[in-house]
């Protein structure tokens, strides 16, 4: 066993999305952040710091739809060193709006094909658990604030027991 | 370097050097198309400001209010006063969080020579206190856009012919309260970003859409540098589209020159119509307007923190909000354009209307777009002076994401981090 008194490693990652939730966790730490200065270990938060480590994370948020092998080969490698994958938003979590093209009529996507192909993206828009494994989903465009909470408590309570407070939803 | 952090979106650049000279800079979205314009093709017009609005997150509601305006222009509606006003402090709203968040946990590290925000010390009273102002003053805007507009992100009250919520006394109340309370922490800020150390100067020209009135971002003309007036429907005389091969975003020069939109911009044009309780509070800071200091764009975006609470306070403290019903009216054949200040720069949305209600087409002109050639131009004169100042190409990187985050570009309208290519 761990000691359990490390803080819980986790990494924000935005793939093919708005940001949207992004911003939202932004706002959610008006309220939390003295809270989560002392649990979490930001290790790979771009929106918040420039020096990101990509070693091994507790907690790896997934925002935003895969369209690009690149952006398949990220989420594998995120998912290898991370416990804990969660969907973050309704781009990673059903693969819409960012994956509107999927539904295009031929003439859509004959118009938009030569941008496909000039940026190597993929030839549909995936959901996050169409490339890997995930553990807890938090829908919601953008993520819906009551589950995303529920869920880090429940993440909080499974890493570091002796933090645990019963579930909030607000 | 590999990675530009602490802006919105996802962002490379390439800069090329030879002999000293920098030969060429690519700044570049790397971020993939989603296509909305596509999108927008055969979508009912009810659909579209929702639609539009998921371009951008922190920009969304920007979007909505670009997206509502085309959708009632091209349907000929006049909104009601009292929608003109909650739109003003949906705004408001926005302008407060979304320029505090780039403020505090983007820009401010670099003044205090911290990676992130929250590695201020909060053992120290002075930036204890920074730590506090910053999460207080997004708040309060947070609140403000939530009680007009439903969402701070992705708004649901605003609509086509009006709102579908109207903000209550109770609400009202705290809004006021929390917005005056974060009133000091919006003069500790403005001083922070006067006192800054970094400085960019370069000849530029501006634009940006002024109000005939207060200082605002949703109505008016726009306005350049060079002093010309255009209504909101010649946008496109003002706009010449450059293509670049190597990004997925379009970029945008005027009469052949590149041009800054953005609070700089809008201060330099129209400091004369803040709010007078902000003048009155800030002479020696306007003084320093107009400014060609590229840094001084953050400063101009804590002047419009100010300037939005003082607002904000002013319409909700002196005017009661009934409920409305929405005007309606009957699809046509119609072009219809909407034109706002985001908290970055000018954003610009049209759209083709048909007869029975659905879009044909559509065209949407992000804030980003528009400084690109602003901001290649400056990376590459930045890199010849740091050469020239003998600085390790190593540190270079760090000094390139400061003038970047100066311009607060945003990516997902246009990335997340930058990587830097060297050639």
């Amino acid at each position: 066993m761990e000691p359990n008194n490390k803080k819980i490693a986790i990494g924000w990652f935005s793939f093919s999305c708005c940001e949207d939730s992004t911003i939202v966790f932004t706002e959610l730490m008006n309220d939390h952040w003295q809270e989560w200065k002392h649990i979490f270990d930001f290790r790979h938060v771009k929106v918040l710091k420039t020096h990101n480590i990509m070693d091994a994370f507790d907690i790896a948020f997934i925002e935003g739809a895969i369209a690009s092998p690149e952006h398949v080969e990220k989420l594998k490698h995120i998912r290898s060193i991370s416990k804990k994958l969660v969907a973050i938003g309704a781009c990673a979590v059903t693969g819409g709006p960012s994956a509107q093209r999927n539904n295009f009529n031929d003439e859509q996507k004959a118009n938009i094909a030569f941008l496909v192909e000039r940026f190597g993206a993929l030839p549909e828009v995936l959901k996050v658990s169409d490339v890997v494994t995930v553990d807890a989903s938090v829908p919601g465009c953008p993520m819906n604030t009551d589950i995303f909470l529920k869920a880090v408590t429940a993440l909080i309570a499974e890493f570091r027991p002796d933090l645990a407070t019963p579930p909030v939803s607000n | 370097m590999e990675h530009i952090t602490k802006i919105e979106g996802d962002a490379s650049i390439a800069v090329k050097v030879e002999n000293d000279k920098v030969t060429d800079v690519k700044f570049q979205t790397v971020e993939y198309k989603r296509f909305f314009t596509e999108a927008m093709k055969g979508k009912a017009l009810m659909a579209i400001p929702a639609h539009l609005a998921r371009i951008c997150g922190t920009c969304s509601n920007a979007h909505i209010m670009a997206a509502i305006e085309a959708c009632e222009d091209a349907l000929d509606i006049t909104p009601s006063e009292q929608t003109d006003v909650l739109r003003a402090l949906t705004m408001h709203g926005l302008t407060v969080r979304d320029h505090a968040l780039h403020l505090y946990l983007f820009s401010l590290p670099d003044v205090y020579g911290k990676d992130a925000f929250l590695d201020l010390d909060e053992n120290i009273p002075e930036e204890h206190q920074i730590l506090h102002d910053g999460f207080e003053i997004k708040a309060a805007g947070n609140f403000l856009a939530t009680l007009v507009a439903g969402r701070s992100v992705h708004a649901q009250y605003p609509t086509i012919g009006g709102f579908l919520h109207f903000p209550d006394k109770a609400g009202i109340d705290e809004a006021v309260a929390k917005l005056a309370a974060v009133r000091p922490a919006a003069l500790r800020l403005i001083k922070i970003f006067q006192d800054q150390p970094f400085h960019f100067d370069r000849k530029m020209h501006f634009q940006a859409l002024i109000p005939d009135g207060n200082f605002g971002y949703i109505k008016g003309s726009i306005r350049t540098s060079r002093g010309e007036v255009f209504p909101e429907k010649e946008y496109r005389n003002l706009l010449e589209h450059v293509v670049l091969p190597y990004s997925q975003a379009s970029a945008y020069q005027y009469k052949g020159e590149s041009y800054f939109v953005g609070s700089l911009a809008r201060l330099n044009i129209a400091k004369d119509k803040l709010h007078p309780k902000t003048k009155e509070s800030i002479p020696d800071t306007l003084a320093l307007f107009p400014s060609t200091d590229v840094f001084h764009n953050n400063l101009a975006q804590a002047v419009e923190i100010l300037h939005s609470i003082d607002e904000a306070i002013e319409l909700l403290t002196t005017r009661t909000f009934v409920h409305e019903p929405l005007i309606k009216k009957p699809a046509r054949d119609a072009v219809g354009i909407g034109v706002v200040e985001a908290p970055r720069g000018t954003l610009y949305h049209k759209i083709v209307l048909s007869a029975d209600g659905t879009i044909k087409e559509g065209e949407v002109i992000v804030p980003t777009g528009q400084n690109q050639i602003n901001i290649e131009q400056d990376v590459g004169k930045l890199v010849e002076n740091l050469i020239a100042g003998g600085m390790e190409k190593e540190k270079m990187p760090m000094e390139m994401e400061k003038l970047i985050r100066a311009y607060d570009p945003c990516m997902s309208c246009a990335a997340h981090f930058l990587k830097v290519k060297w050639a």
